[in-house]
């Protein structure tokens, strides 16, 4: 038979306000433990929360950018549950008014990005993040740091509308690239600040019936999101096919052994017995503050895609990849000012450039190479004064030394011989000791002589090793071998 | 009955409330009475009821986003710490929490 899954998301992102939603702890990455939850965060008797105006303003410009209708009434709600990193027995959440309504995103897929797809999005609501709990062996007992608790979230829940693992994965980078354009989230999923989970079900393709679905938690890596997503549906379609049946659970992926498991101990807690927080009121966002907000938005990606498809003439998949981060994005657009030739900055920022950021693990912020450097690079293969073949060298002993193009160009003696005395010479050279190969070449129909031209060429570059000017050596082996 | 004796044992542990079993028909009694008032309340119509979700009829005054921190943080943890049963290393110790 065959199969048709269907996956929704849960997309948990961390927003990047300086203080935490409800206390003024700070959210900073990496403190000591417990030395950022003072004694709202710890929920100490007799302390009450505040909620922070950034967060909602964060909420506010993700709900513009995905076109939602802004709620003017948004409540929080207390969502009971005992786990020992929440200190307060219960999550501050939305539930029934949340800050952002329905709304939509767009998605890119299929080979070259062209194939885009509606995904709705049910809501998205603000709330808090739970503490750590550590598992390492303290005497049997499990350590609690509770500097993570209270930190600002954004739950954004999507309808099921994606087909496929690829899709998924698709709607999370959409996601992660509209967070960190608004500049609401750092987007640093290896911190947590993006997180997701993944609500999968399969049932026989053409049916318009829902299967039973499952809820894969914490997927935090695009590789592990898509995997967790191939392997569950696997598991389902087996099982279904073995004349099972897929029960309703949460599930987590174990990336060492690529499988999900279930976590049984959560079932029992799936009964939050929500209601109204009676510690907090009512907010109510102004008409003019959604307005003063939606003045301030960014340019945001797919905005960014259509115009580097129209300023810059680059193809859709090119632009598309160059936008995947507001950051690479920027770097382009400053690479290409600097050239003037945005058709060679495209493909040194997607090639080299990209290729030693993956090779070193850096972002691009922490590239030895800068964008005017680049720029410079790619002038100097555009004024002839370097091949792109030796721009690659430069370019390697740049990420080396961070040094500019020029200072390596001259220290390196790597500029292109353009004098034709010079490559005159060498073309002799390489034609006195060819002589079978000039012997062909001249037999040759004049339709075949192109190709073993390539011998003669190869041999010449060889011999100024690699700076002689290509269309120079060109001219001048037509002109000898006639 | 509103409700039925599983039910409330079901929500007392939920709720880490703890019900000997000869206590679970007594309190199945006195929340199905509570619940059958509230089941009169429901009778009436309050489709042009604006929902209440708070008793004070005002709107939530937010925060700027500003850190407001003790100087000294670890003093701090130490003095909110000081009534943890366990703690190490800064973390306070719980019952191992197994996944």
């Amino acid at each position: 038979m065959q199969w048709e899954t269907v996956i929704g998301l849960e997309v948990h992102v961390q927003l990047a306000t300086k203080s935490k939603i409800f206390s003024g702890s700070s959210t900073a990455f990496g403190a000591p433990p417990n030395t950022q939850a003072n004694a709202v965060d710890l929920a100490l008797p007799g302390t009450l929360p505040v909620a922070n105006e950034q967060a909602f303003h964060s909420a506010i410009l993700f709900g513009l950018a995905v076109n939602a209708e802004i709620e003017r009434r948004s409540v929080f709600e207390r969502k009971n549950y005992f786990y020992p990193d929440l200190p307060k027995g219960y999550q501050t959440t939305q539930l029934a008014a949340p800050i952002v309504g329905e709304g939509s995103i767009e998605i890119n897929t299929g080979t070259d990005n062209q194939t885009s797809r509606h995904i709705r999005i049910h809501h998205a609501h603000l709330e808090e993040d739970a503490g750590k709990s550590l598992h390492e062996d303290f005497h049997g007992m499990s350590g609690i740091d509770l500097n993570r608790a209270g930190t600002p979230l954004i739950e954004i829940v999507s309808e099921p509308d994606m087909r496929n693992a690829e899709e998924a994965v698709a709607y999370l980078k959409k996601i992660h690239a509209i967070v960190t354009y608004l500049g609401i989230s750092d987007g640093d999923m290896s911190q947590g600040s993006l997180r997701c989970d993944a609500n999968v079900s399969v049932r026989p393709m053409g049916s318009d019936t829902l299967g039973t679905r499952t809820e894969t938690k914490n997927l935090n890596s695009f590789r592990f999101i898509e995997k967790a997503i191939n392997v569950e549906v696997a598991r389902q379609i087996d099982l279904i096919e073995d004349g099972g049946e897929v029960v309703q659970e949460t599930r987590l992926y174990d990336s060492d052994k690529n499988e999900t498991r279930s976590m049984r101990s959560k079932e029992e807690a799936n009964d939050y017995r929500y209601f109204p927080c009676p510690d907090l009121l009512p907010v109510v966002i102004e008409q003019k503050t959604i307005e003063s907000l939606r003045q301030k938005m960014p340019e945001l990606p797919d905005q960014k895609r259509a115009r580097f498809e129209t300023q810059y003439e680059l193809s859709g998949y090119d632009a598309s990849l160059l936008c995947e981060s507001r950051e690479l994005a920027d770097y382009f657009e400053q690479v290409a000012e600097n050239c003037g030739d945005a058709k060679l900055a495209a493909n040194w920022v997607m090639g080299e450039l990209s290729a030693y950021l993956n090779k070193e693990n850096l972002f691009i912020s922490q590239s030895q190479v800068s964008a005017a450097a680049l720029g410079q690079l790619i002038s100097r293969i555009d004024d002839q004064t370097i091949s792109g073949k030796i721009a690659k060298k430069v370019f390697e002993s740049m990420c080396e030394s961070g040094d500019e193009p020029d200072k390596i160009i001259a220290q390196q003696g790597l500029k292109q011989v353009s004098d034709s005395g010079a490559i005159e010479a060498m073309v002799q050279e390489v034609i006195d000791n060819s002589e079978a190969q000039v012997l062909q070449y001249l037999a040759a129909e004049p339709d075949k002589r192109k190709k073993l031209l390539g011998y003669f060429v190869g041999q010449v570059m060889k011999v100024s090793k690699g700076q002689a000017n290509p269309g120079e050596v060109n001219r001048i082996l037509a002109e000898k071998l006639k | 009955m509103s409700i039925s004796r599983e039910e409330i044992a079901t929500t007392a542990r939920l709720a880490r409330i703890r019900l000997r079993d000869d206590e679970i028909d007594d309190v199945t009694s006195r929340i199905a009475s509570i619940l059958d008032m509230v089941d009169q309340m429901q009778a009436i119509d309050t489709s042009a009821v604006e929902p209440m979700s708070n008793s004070l009829d005002a709107a939530q005054v937010l925060r700027s986003d500003k850190v407001d921190e003790p100087g000294d943080k670890i003093a701090a943890r130490e003095a909110l710490m000081a009534g943890a049963p366990a703690q190490q290393d800064g973390l306070f110790l719980v019952p191992k929490v197994i996944e």
